[in-house]
């Protein structure tokens, strides 16, 4: 059943990546619990546009989870308490009446913020050029059939596959290491036969753009795995790290 | 103005071979001398700029996410189709063709639609070759189900995660020309207007989202793949982002719009819950495959699910449509449940839902089996609703969820305006009156994978282009007027927010427009327009500046240039005086309550041309010329 609770918000605001930026305290009152987090923010915001202040910014598009496009700290958690959920899918039902709740954009080097809750994660984009991709031109392609894939393969391929890019794993990282993000896309890759050929490379490229873009190192801490709403595992970056020796001994033998 | 639709000669099968070889081939070395603007990173956006990148072209793509990876393509869920026939159980390139030309009640181009159903095999190759982890059988060959309209199995899936699979297979590929310098892209922009010199489409100003600079970018041609208008109606399956801000600009440059009241309403989405809500949320169709649609035989019978008797429970779909059942087409289940609610028989606190129940489906195969197949999508439920999908039946209602509509392109996929391309669901071609489901994957990647490289290269090798800068008085008018509307909407300074005017302009939409419309309501809707608009140049409020990051601002421009598509959507359907596909109007149906077509006075596409502000546009008719299927009232008992 659906009822009503009221909360007090303190949430990030800052003008520019050079403004210092400050807490600032906002009531959400009669807030239904049937409501996402991102409507209540809503809410909140329309409430801020007829007192003539600036709302909030925040980032959000397809508002269930898939795009990846929503993140922010909440309490300290990268998409909120829930497990496995996307701040977009995180309902106010999980929220008792008088909750405060702080509110703060994801934070690393990576990451420069643009304004309030919105930061800049265009750094994932530039790991994925250094190498998250199978080299084939379109018209390339061999008939789909002709390299079968076992079952059990290709879902651990898809369970790799189901990251969004969204990014958390980053933020909860003690490091801001993105090893959770590099590590699904290049097990994604190593685990279909398709991806084979390039495995070594990709994961020395990927590794080192990551470097570049001035992500953190993996120091085993775990925060990322049990923040990430697609509910990414480490299996993966354990994975990442043989193709990664592999590579790296294979380079040197040449 | 005529519009020709550059259809090739020869028989069907035939046509699309013989036009390759007729089109001009540009040489490879003169590849690089063209530079190519694409608007969007979808499934069509994303596989047009990587392909063209591939072939030489230097290209410059645009995005209003942070990422191309986010545009809304990532959350379609259930599938895509392709005529592979790997279960052998009937399927063809021609079965592919004859269902969507049905399933598009006969309001589509043949010529196109046989098209991409011959290149659906490559898509499917081109996906795996990417990595894209489509669900396999045990011998590990690809795996098929079966999705709405069709009665065999021909739908190509990952999990309910279809469109992110694909998109970020494409997405890959683009990222890959990126780190090749053959594509420049440009996230965080939105595109504002369309330039057009000497009759071709050669820039666009975008505003970039992070500064707010008006920015202005030439090239040889203009692709736009900019998705579908379903926010028209405020709620809707679509992304937050979703908008018809680049192809209505570009209507407004000469572009003309095709078949706008051309609209889906998607039969499974979760039902509306409160006046907060911001977007709905759609149930795979997929579903339909195990989950049995029911609502109780008694009117205001508010008994829990379970309390209710096989007796007294009437899968209506199944009872009404034996051949096909719950997998009948989107917009007949939809106007289905309608009914069904009209006559009182609607479940929920609202009484706007009907049960979809996987029960029989968890009782045959076990839940176990059931989990692997639609556990994200359960689960997805299980958050929004608070309720266990395993355990009780959901609940579901129709919503908008994709534009069939939208600007008239030929069978090149160029507009009515020379070199500017429309790709994906920003265009009209393929779909008719209703798409069938797993088909709009299919055709974003179609033509962005195989029909823009080729069609593209007979432009730009036979045509002549003068030098044309950016500092041109086509661009500088353009930024002037773009900026001029940005300090018009910032001056406002009324008292009523942007979402509080979307919402109202959704309302009037969803009532009048939405799955019955009528002549009378669609008079009324279009006078209620004309009212909002005025209102809300009069008293909307936008904080902010246009100097900075302001989401407000992005929305207010959205908003108001749905305010006035949204009356050349109803003028569409008002011009339309008869029923197909997605287009219901009362006064047209069958005994039996099914679209009635005129196929003597209405069988074309209509084609909107802009004539300046203030005054009606004018209608173009394409005439639709079927050679191959025969038209017929479409049956799915
Ligand atoms: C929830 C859901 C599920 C679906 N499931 C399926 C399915 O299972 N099978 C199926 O076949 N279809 C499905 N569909 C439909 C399908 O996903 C879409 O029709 C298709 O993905 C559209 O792709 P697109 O490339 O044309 O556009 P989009 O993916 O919508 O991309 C539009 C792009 O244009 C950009 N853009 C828009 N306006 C501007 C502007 N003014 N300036 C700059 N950039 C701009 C955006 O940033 C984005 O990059 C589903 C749709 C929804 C809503
Ligand atoms: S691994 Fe998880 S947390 Fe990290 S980007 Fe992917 S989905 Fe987000
Ligand atoms: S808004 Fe798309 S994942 Fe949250």
């Amino acid at each position: 059943m659906s009822k009503t609770i009221h909360l007090t918000l303190k949430i990030w605001r800052q003008n520019g990546p050079g403004d210092k930026g400050r807490f600032e305290t906002h009531p959400a009152k009669n807030i239904s619990t049937d409501m996402s987090f991102l409507e209540m923010l809503d809410v909140v915001n329309e409430q801020l546009t007829l007192e003539d202040k600036e709302p909030i910014a925040f980032e959000h598009d397809c508002r269930e989870g898939i795009c990846g496009t929503c993140g922010t700290m909440v309490n300290g958690r990268a998409h909120g308490q829930l497990k496995g959920t996307t701040l977009c899918q995180l309902h106010m039902r999980h929220f008792a009446d008088g909750d405060t709740l702080v509110i703060e954009p994801f934070r690393a080097r990576a990451y420069p913020v643009i304004k309030d809750l919105v930061v800049d994660r265009s750094a994932l984009d530039r790991v994925i050029q250094a190498g998250g991709y199978i080299s084939v031109n379109t018209g390339n392609a061999p008939e789909a059939n002709t390299l079968p894939v076992p079952q059990d393969r290709a879902e651990r391929a898809m369970d790799a596959a189901a990251c969004i890019g969204c990014g958390a794993c980053v933020a909860s990282c003690p490091n801001a290491s993105a090893m959770l993000f590099v590590s699904a896309k290049v097990s994604q890759l190593a685990l279909l036969p398709h991806g084979r050929p390039e495995a070594a490379r990709r994961a020395l490229s990927m590794v080192r753009a990551m470097d570049a873009c001035g992500f953190g190192n993996c120091s085993n801490h775990r925060e990322c795995e049990k923040t990430c709403p697609k509910e990414i595992s480490i299996v993966n970056i354990a994975r990442l790290n043989r193709e990664y020796f592999k590579a790296a001994f294979i380079s040197q033998e040449n | 103005m005529r519009l020709d639709a550059k259809i090739p000669a020869g028989p069907l099968p035939q046509k699309w071979d013989r036009h390759r070889f007729e089109l001009k081939l540009v040489n490879p070395a003169n590849k690089r001398k063209y530079d190519i603007i694409v608007v969007g990173t979808g499934l069509a956006g994303a596989s047009a700029s990587a392909s063209l990148a591939e072939l030489g072209y230097n290209v410059k793509t645009f995005c209003i996410q942070d990422s191309p990876r986010r545009a809304h393509s990532i959350a379609a869920q259930g599938g895509i189709n392709a005529a592979k026939n790997y279960p052998n159980d009937g399927d063809s390139i021609w079965r592919l063709f004859y269902d969507t030309v049905k399933g598009g009640d006969f309001r589509a181009r043949e010529a196109n639609v046989y098209r991409l159903a011959q290149v659906s095999n490559w898509i499917i190759d081109q996906c795996v070759a990417q990595g894209v982890p489509f669900a396999r059988e045990y011998g590990g060959l690809l795996a098929n189900r079966s999705f709405g309209g069709a009665q065999l199995s021909r739908t190509f899936y990952a999990r309910g995660q279809t469109g992110q699979q694909l998109l970020l297979g494409a997405y890959s590929a683009l990222m890959r020309q990126v780190a090749s310098g053959k594509v420049r892209m440009f996230p965080r922009r939105e595109m504002l207007d369309l330039v057009v010199i000497n009759g071709q489409a050669r820039g666009i100003v975008a505003r970039n989202l992070v500064s707010g600079e008006i920015e202005r970018h030439e090239g040889h041609a203009v692709v736009l793949c900019t998705g579908g208008y379903g926010n028209v109606y405020y709620l809707s399956t679509n992304a937050k982002a979703c908008n018809v801000t680049a192809t209505f600009r570009a209507y407004k440059r000469g572009a003309c719009f095709g078949n706008p009241c051309f609209t889906q309403i998607h039969p499974t989405c979760i039902p509306v819950h409160g006046t907060y809500q911001s977007k709905l949320t759609l149930m795979s169709e997929s579903l339909r495959n195990d989950g049995r649609v029911w609502v109780p035989k008694t009117p205001g019978d508010q008994r829990k699910p379970s309390q209710i008797p096989e007796a007294e429970r009437d899968y209506f779909l199944e009872r009404k449509y034996p051949s096909f059942g719950n997998l009948v087409p989107r917009d007949v289940a939809s106007r289905n449940a309608k009914e069904q609610c009209d006559q009182g028989k609607g479940v929920g606190d609202t009484g706007l839902a009907v049960f979809l129940d996987f029960s029989d489906a968890i009782k045959r195969d076990g839940r176990a089996v059931i989990e692997k197949k639609y556990g994200n999508l359960f689960q997805m439920y299980e958050k929004i609703t608070g309720e266990d999908p395993y355990a009780t039946p959901m609940m579901i209602y129709p919503a908008v969820h994709y534009t069939m509509g939208g600007l008239w392109v030929d069978y090149n996929l160029m507009s009515t305006i020379d070199g500017l391309y429309v790709l994906g669901e920003a265009n009209f071609s393929d779909h008719g009156a209703n798409r069938l489901g797993a088909s709009a994957l299919m055709q974003g990647l179609a033509d962005g994978y195989f029909v823009i490289p080729y069609t593209i290269g007979g432009y730009l090798a036979g045509s002549h282009f003068a030098e044309v800068k950016n500092d041109h008085s086509a661009f500088t008018d353009s930024v002037k007027e773009v900026q001029e509307r940005v300090t018009k909407l910032l001056a406002v300074r009324g008292r009523r927010t942007v979402d509080d005017f979307h919402r109202q302009l959704g309302l009037v939409m969803w009532d009048h427009c939405g799955m019955a419309r009528t002549n009378e309501g669609l008079t009324t809707a279009r006078a209620r327009i004309q009212e909002l608009r005025a209102e809300f140049w009069q008293n909307v409020r936008v904080p902010g500046t246009g100097r900075d990051f302001n989401q407000s601002l992005e929305k207010a421009g959205r908003v108001a240039d749905f305010m006035e598509f949204a009356e050349l959507l109803i003028l569409d359907a008002l011009a339309r005086q008869e029923s197909c596909g997605g287009h219901f109007n009362d006064a047209y149906q069958t005994e039996e309550n099914e679209a009635r077509r005129d196929d003597a006075n209405f069988c074309h596409a209509a084609a909107w041309e802009f004539t300046g502000e203030g005054k009606d546009p004018v209608l173009h008719k394409e005439p639709l010329v079927f050679e191959n299927v025969h038209l017929t009232q479409r049956s799915y008992k």
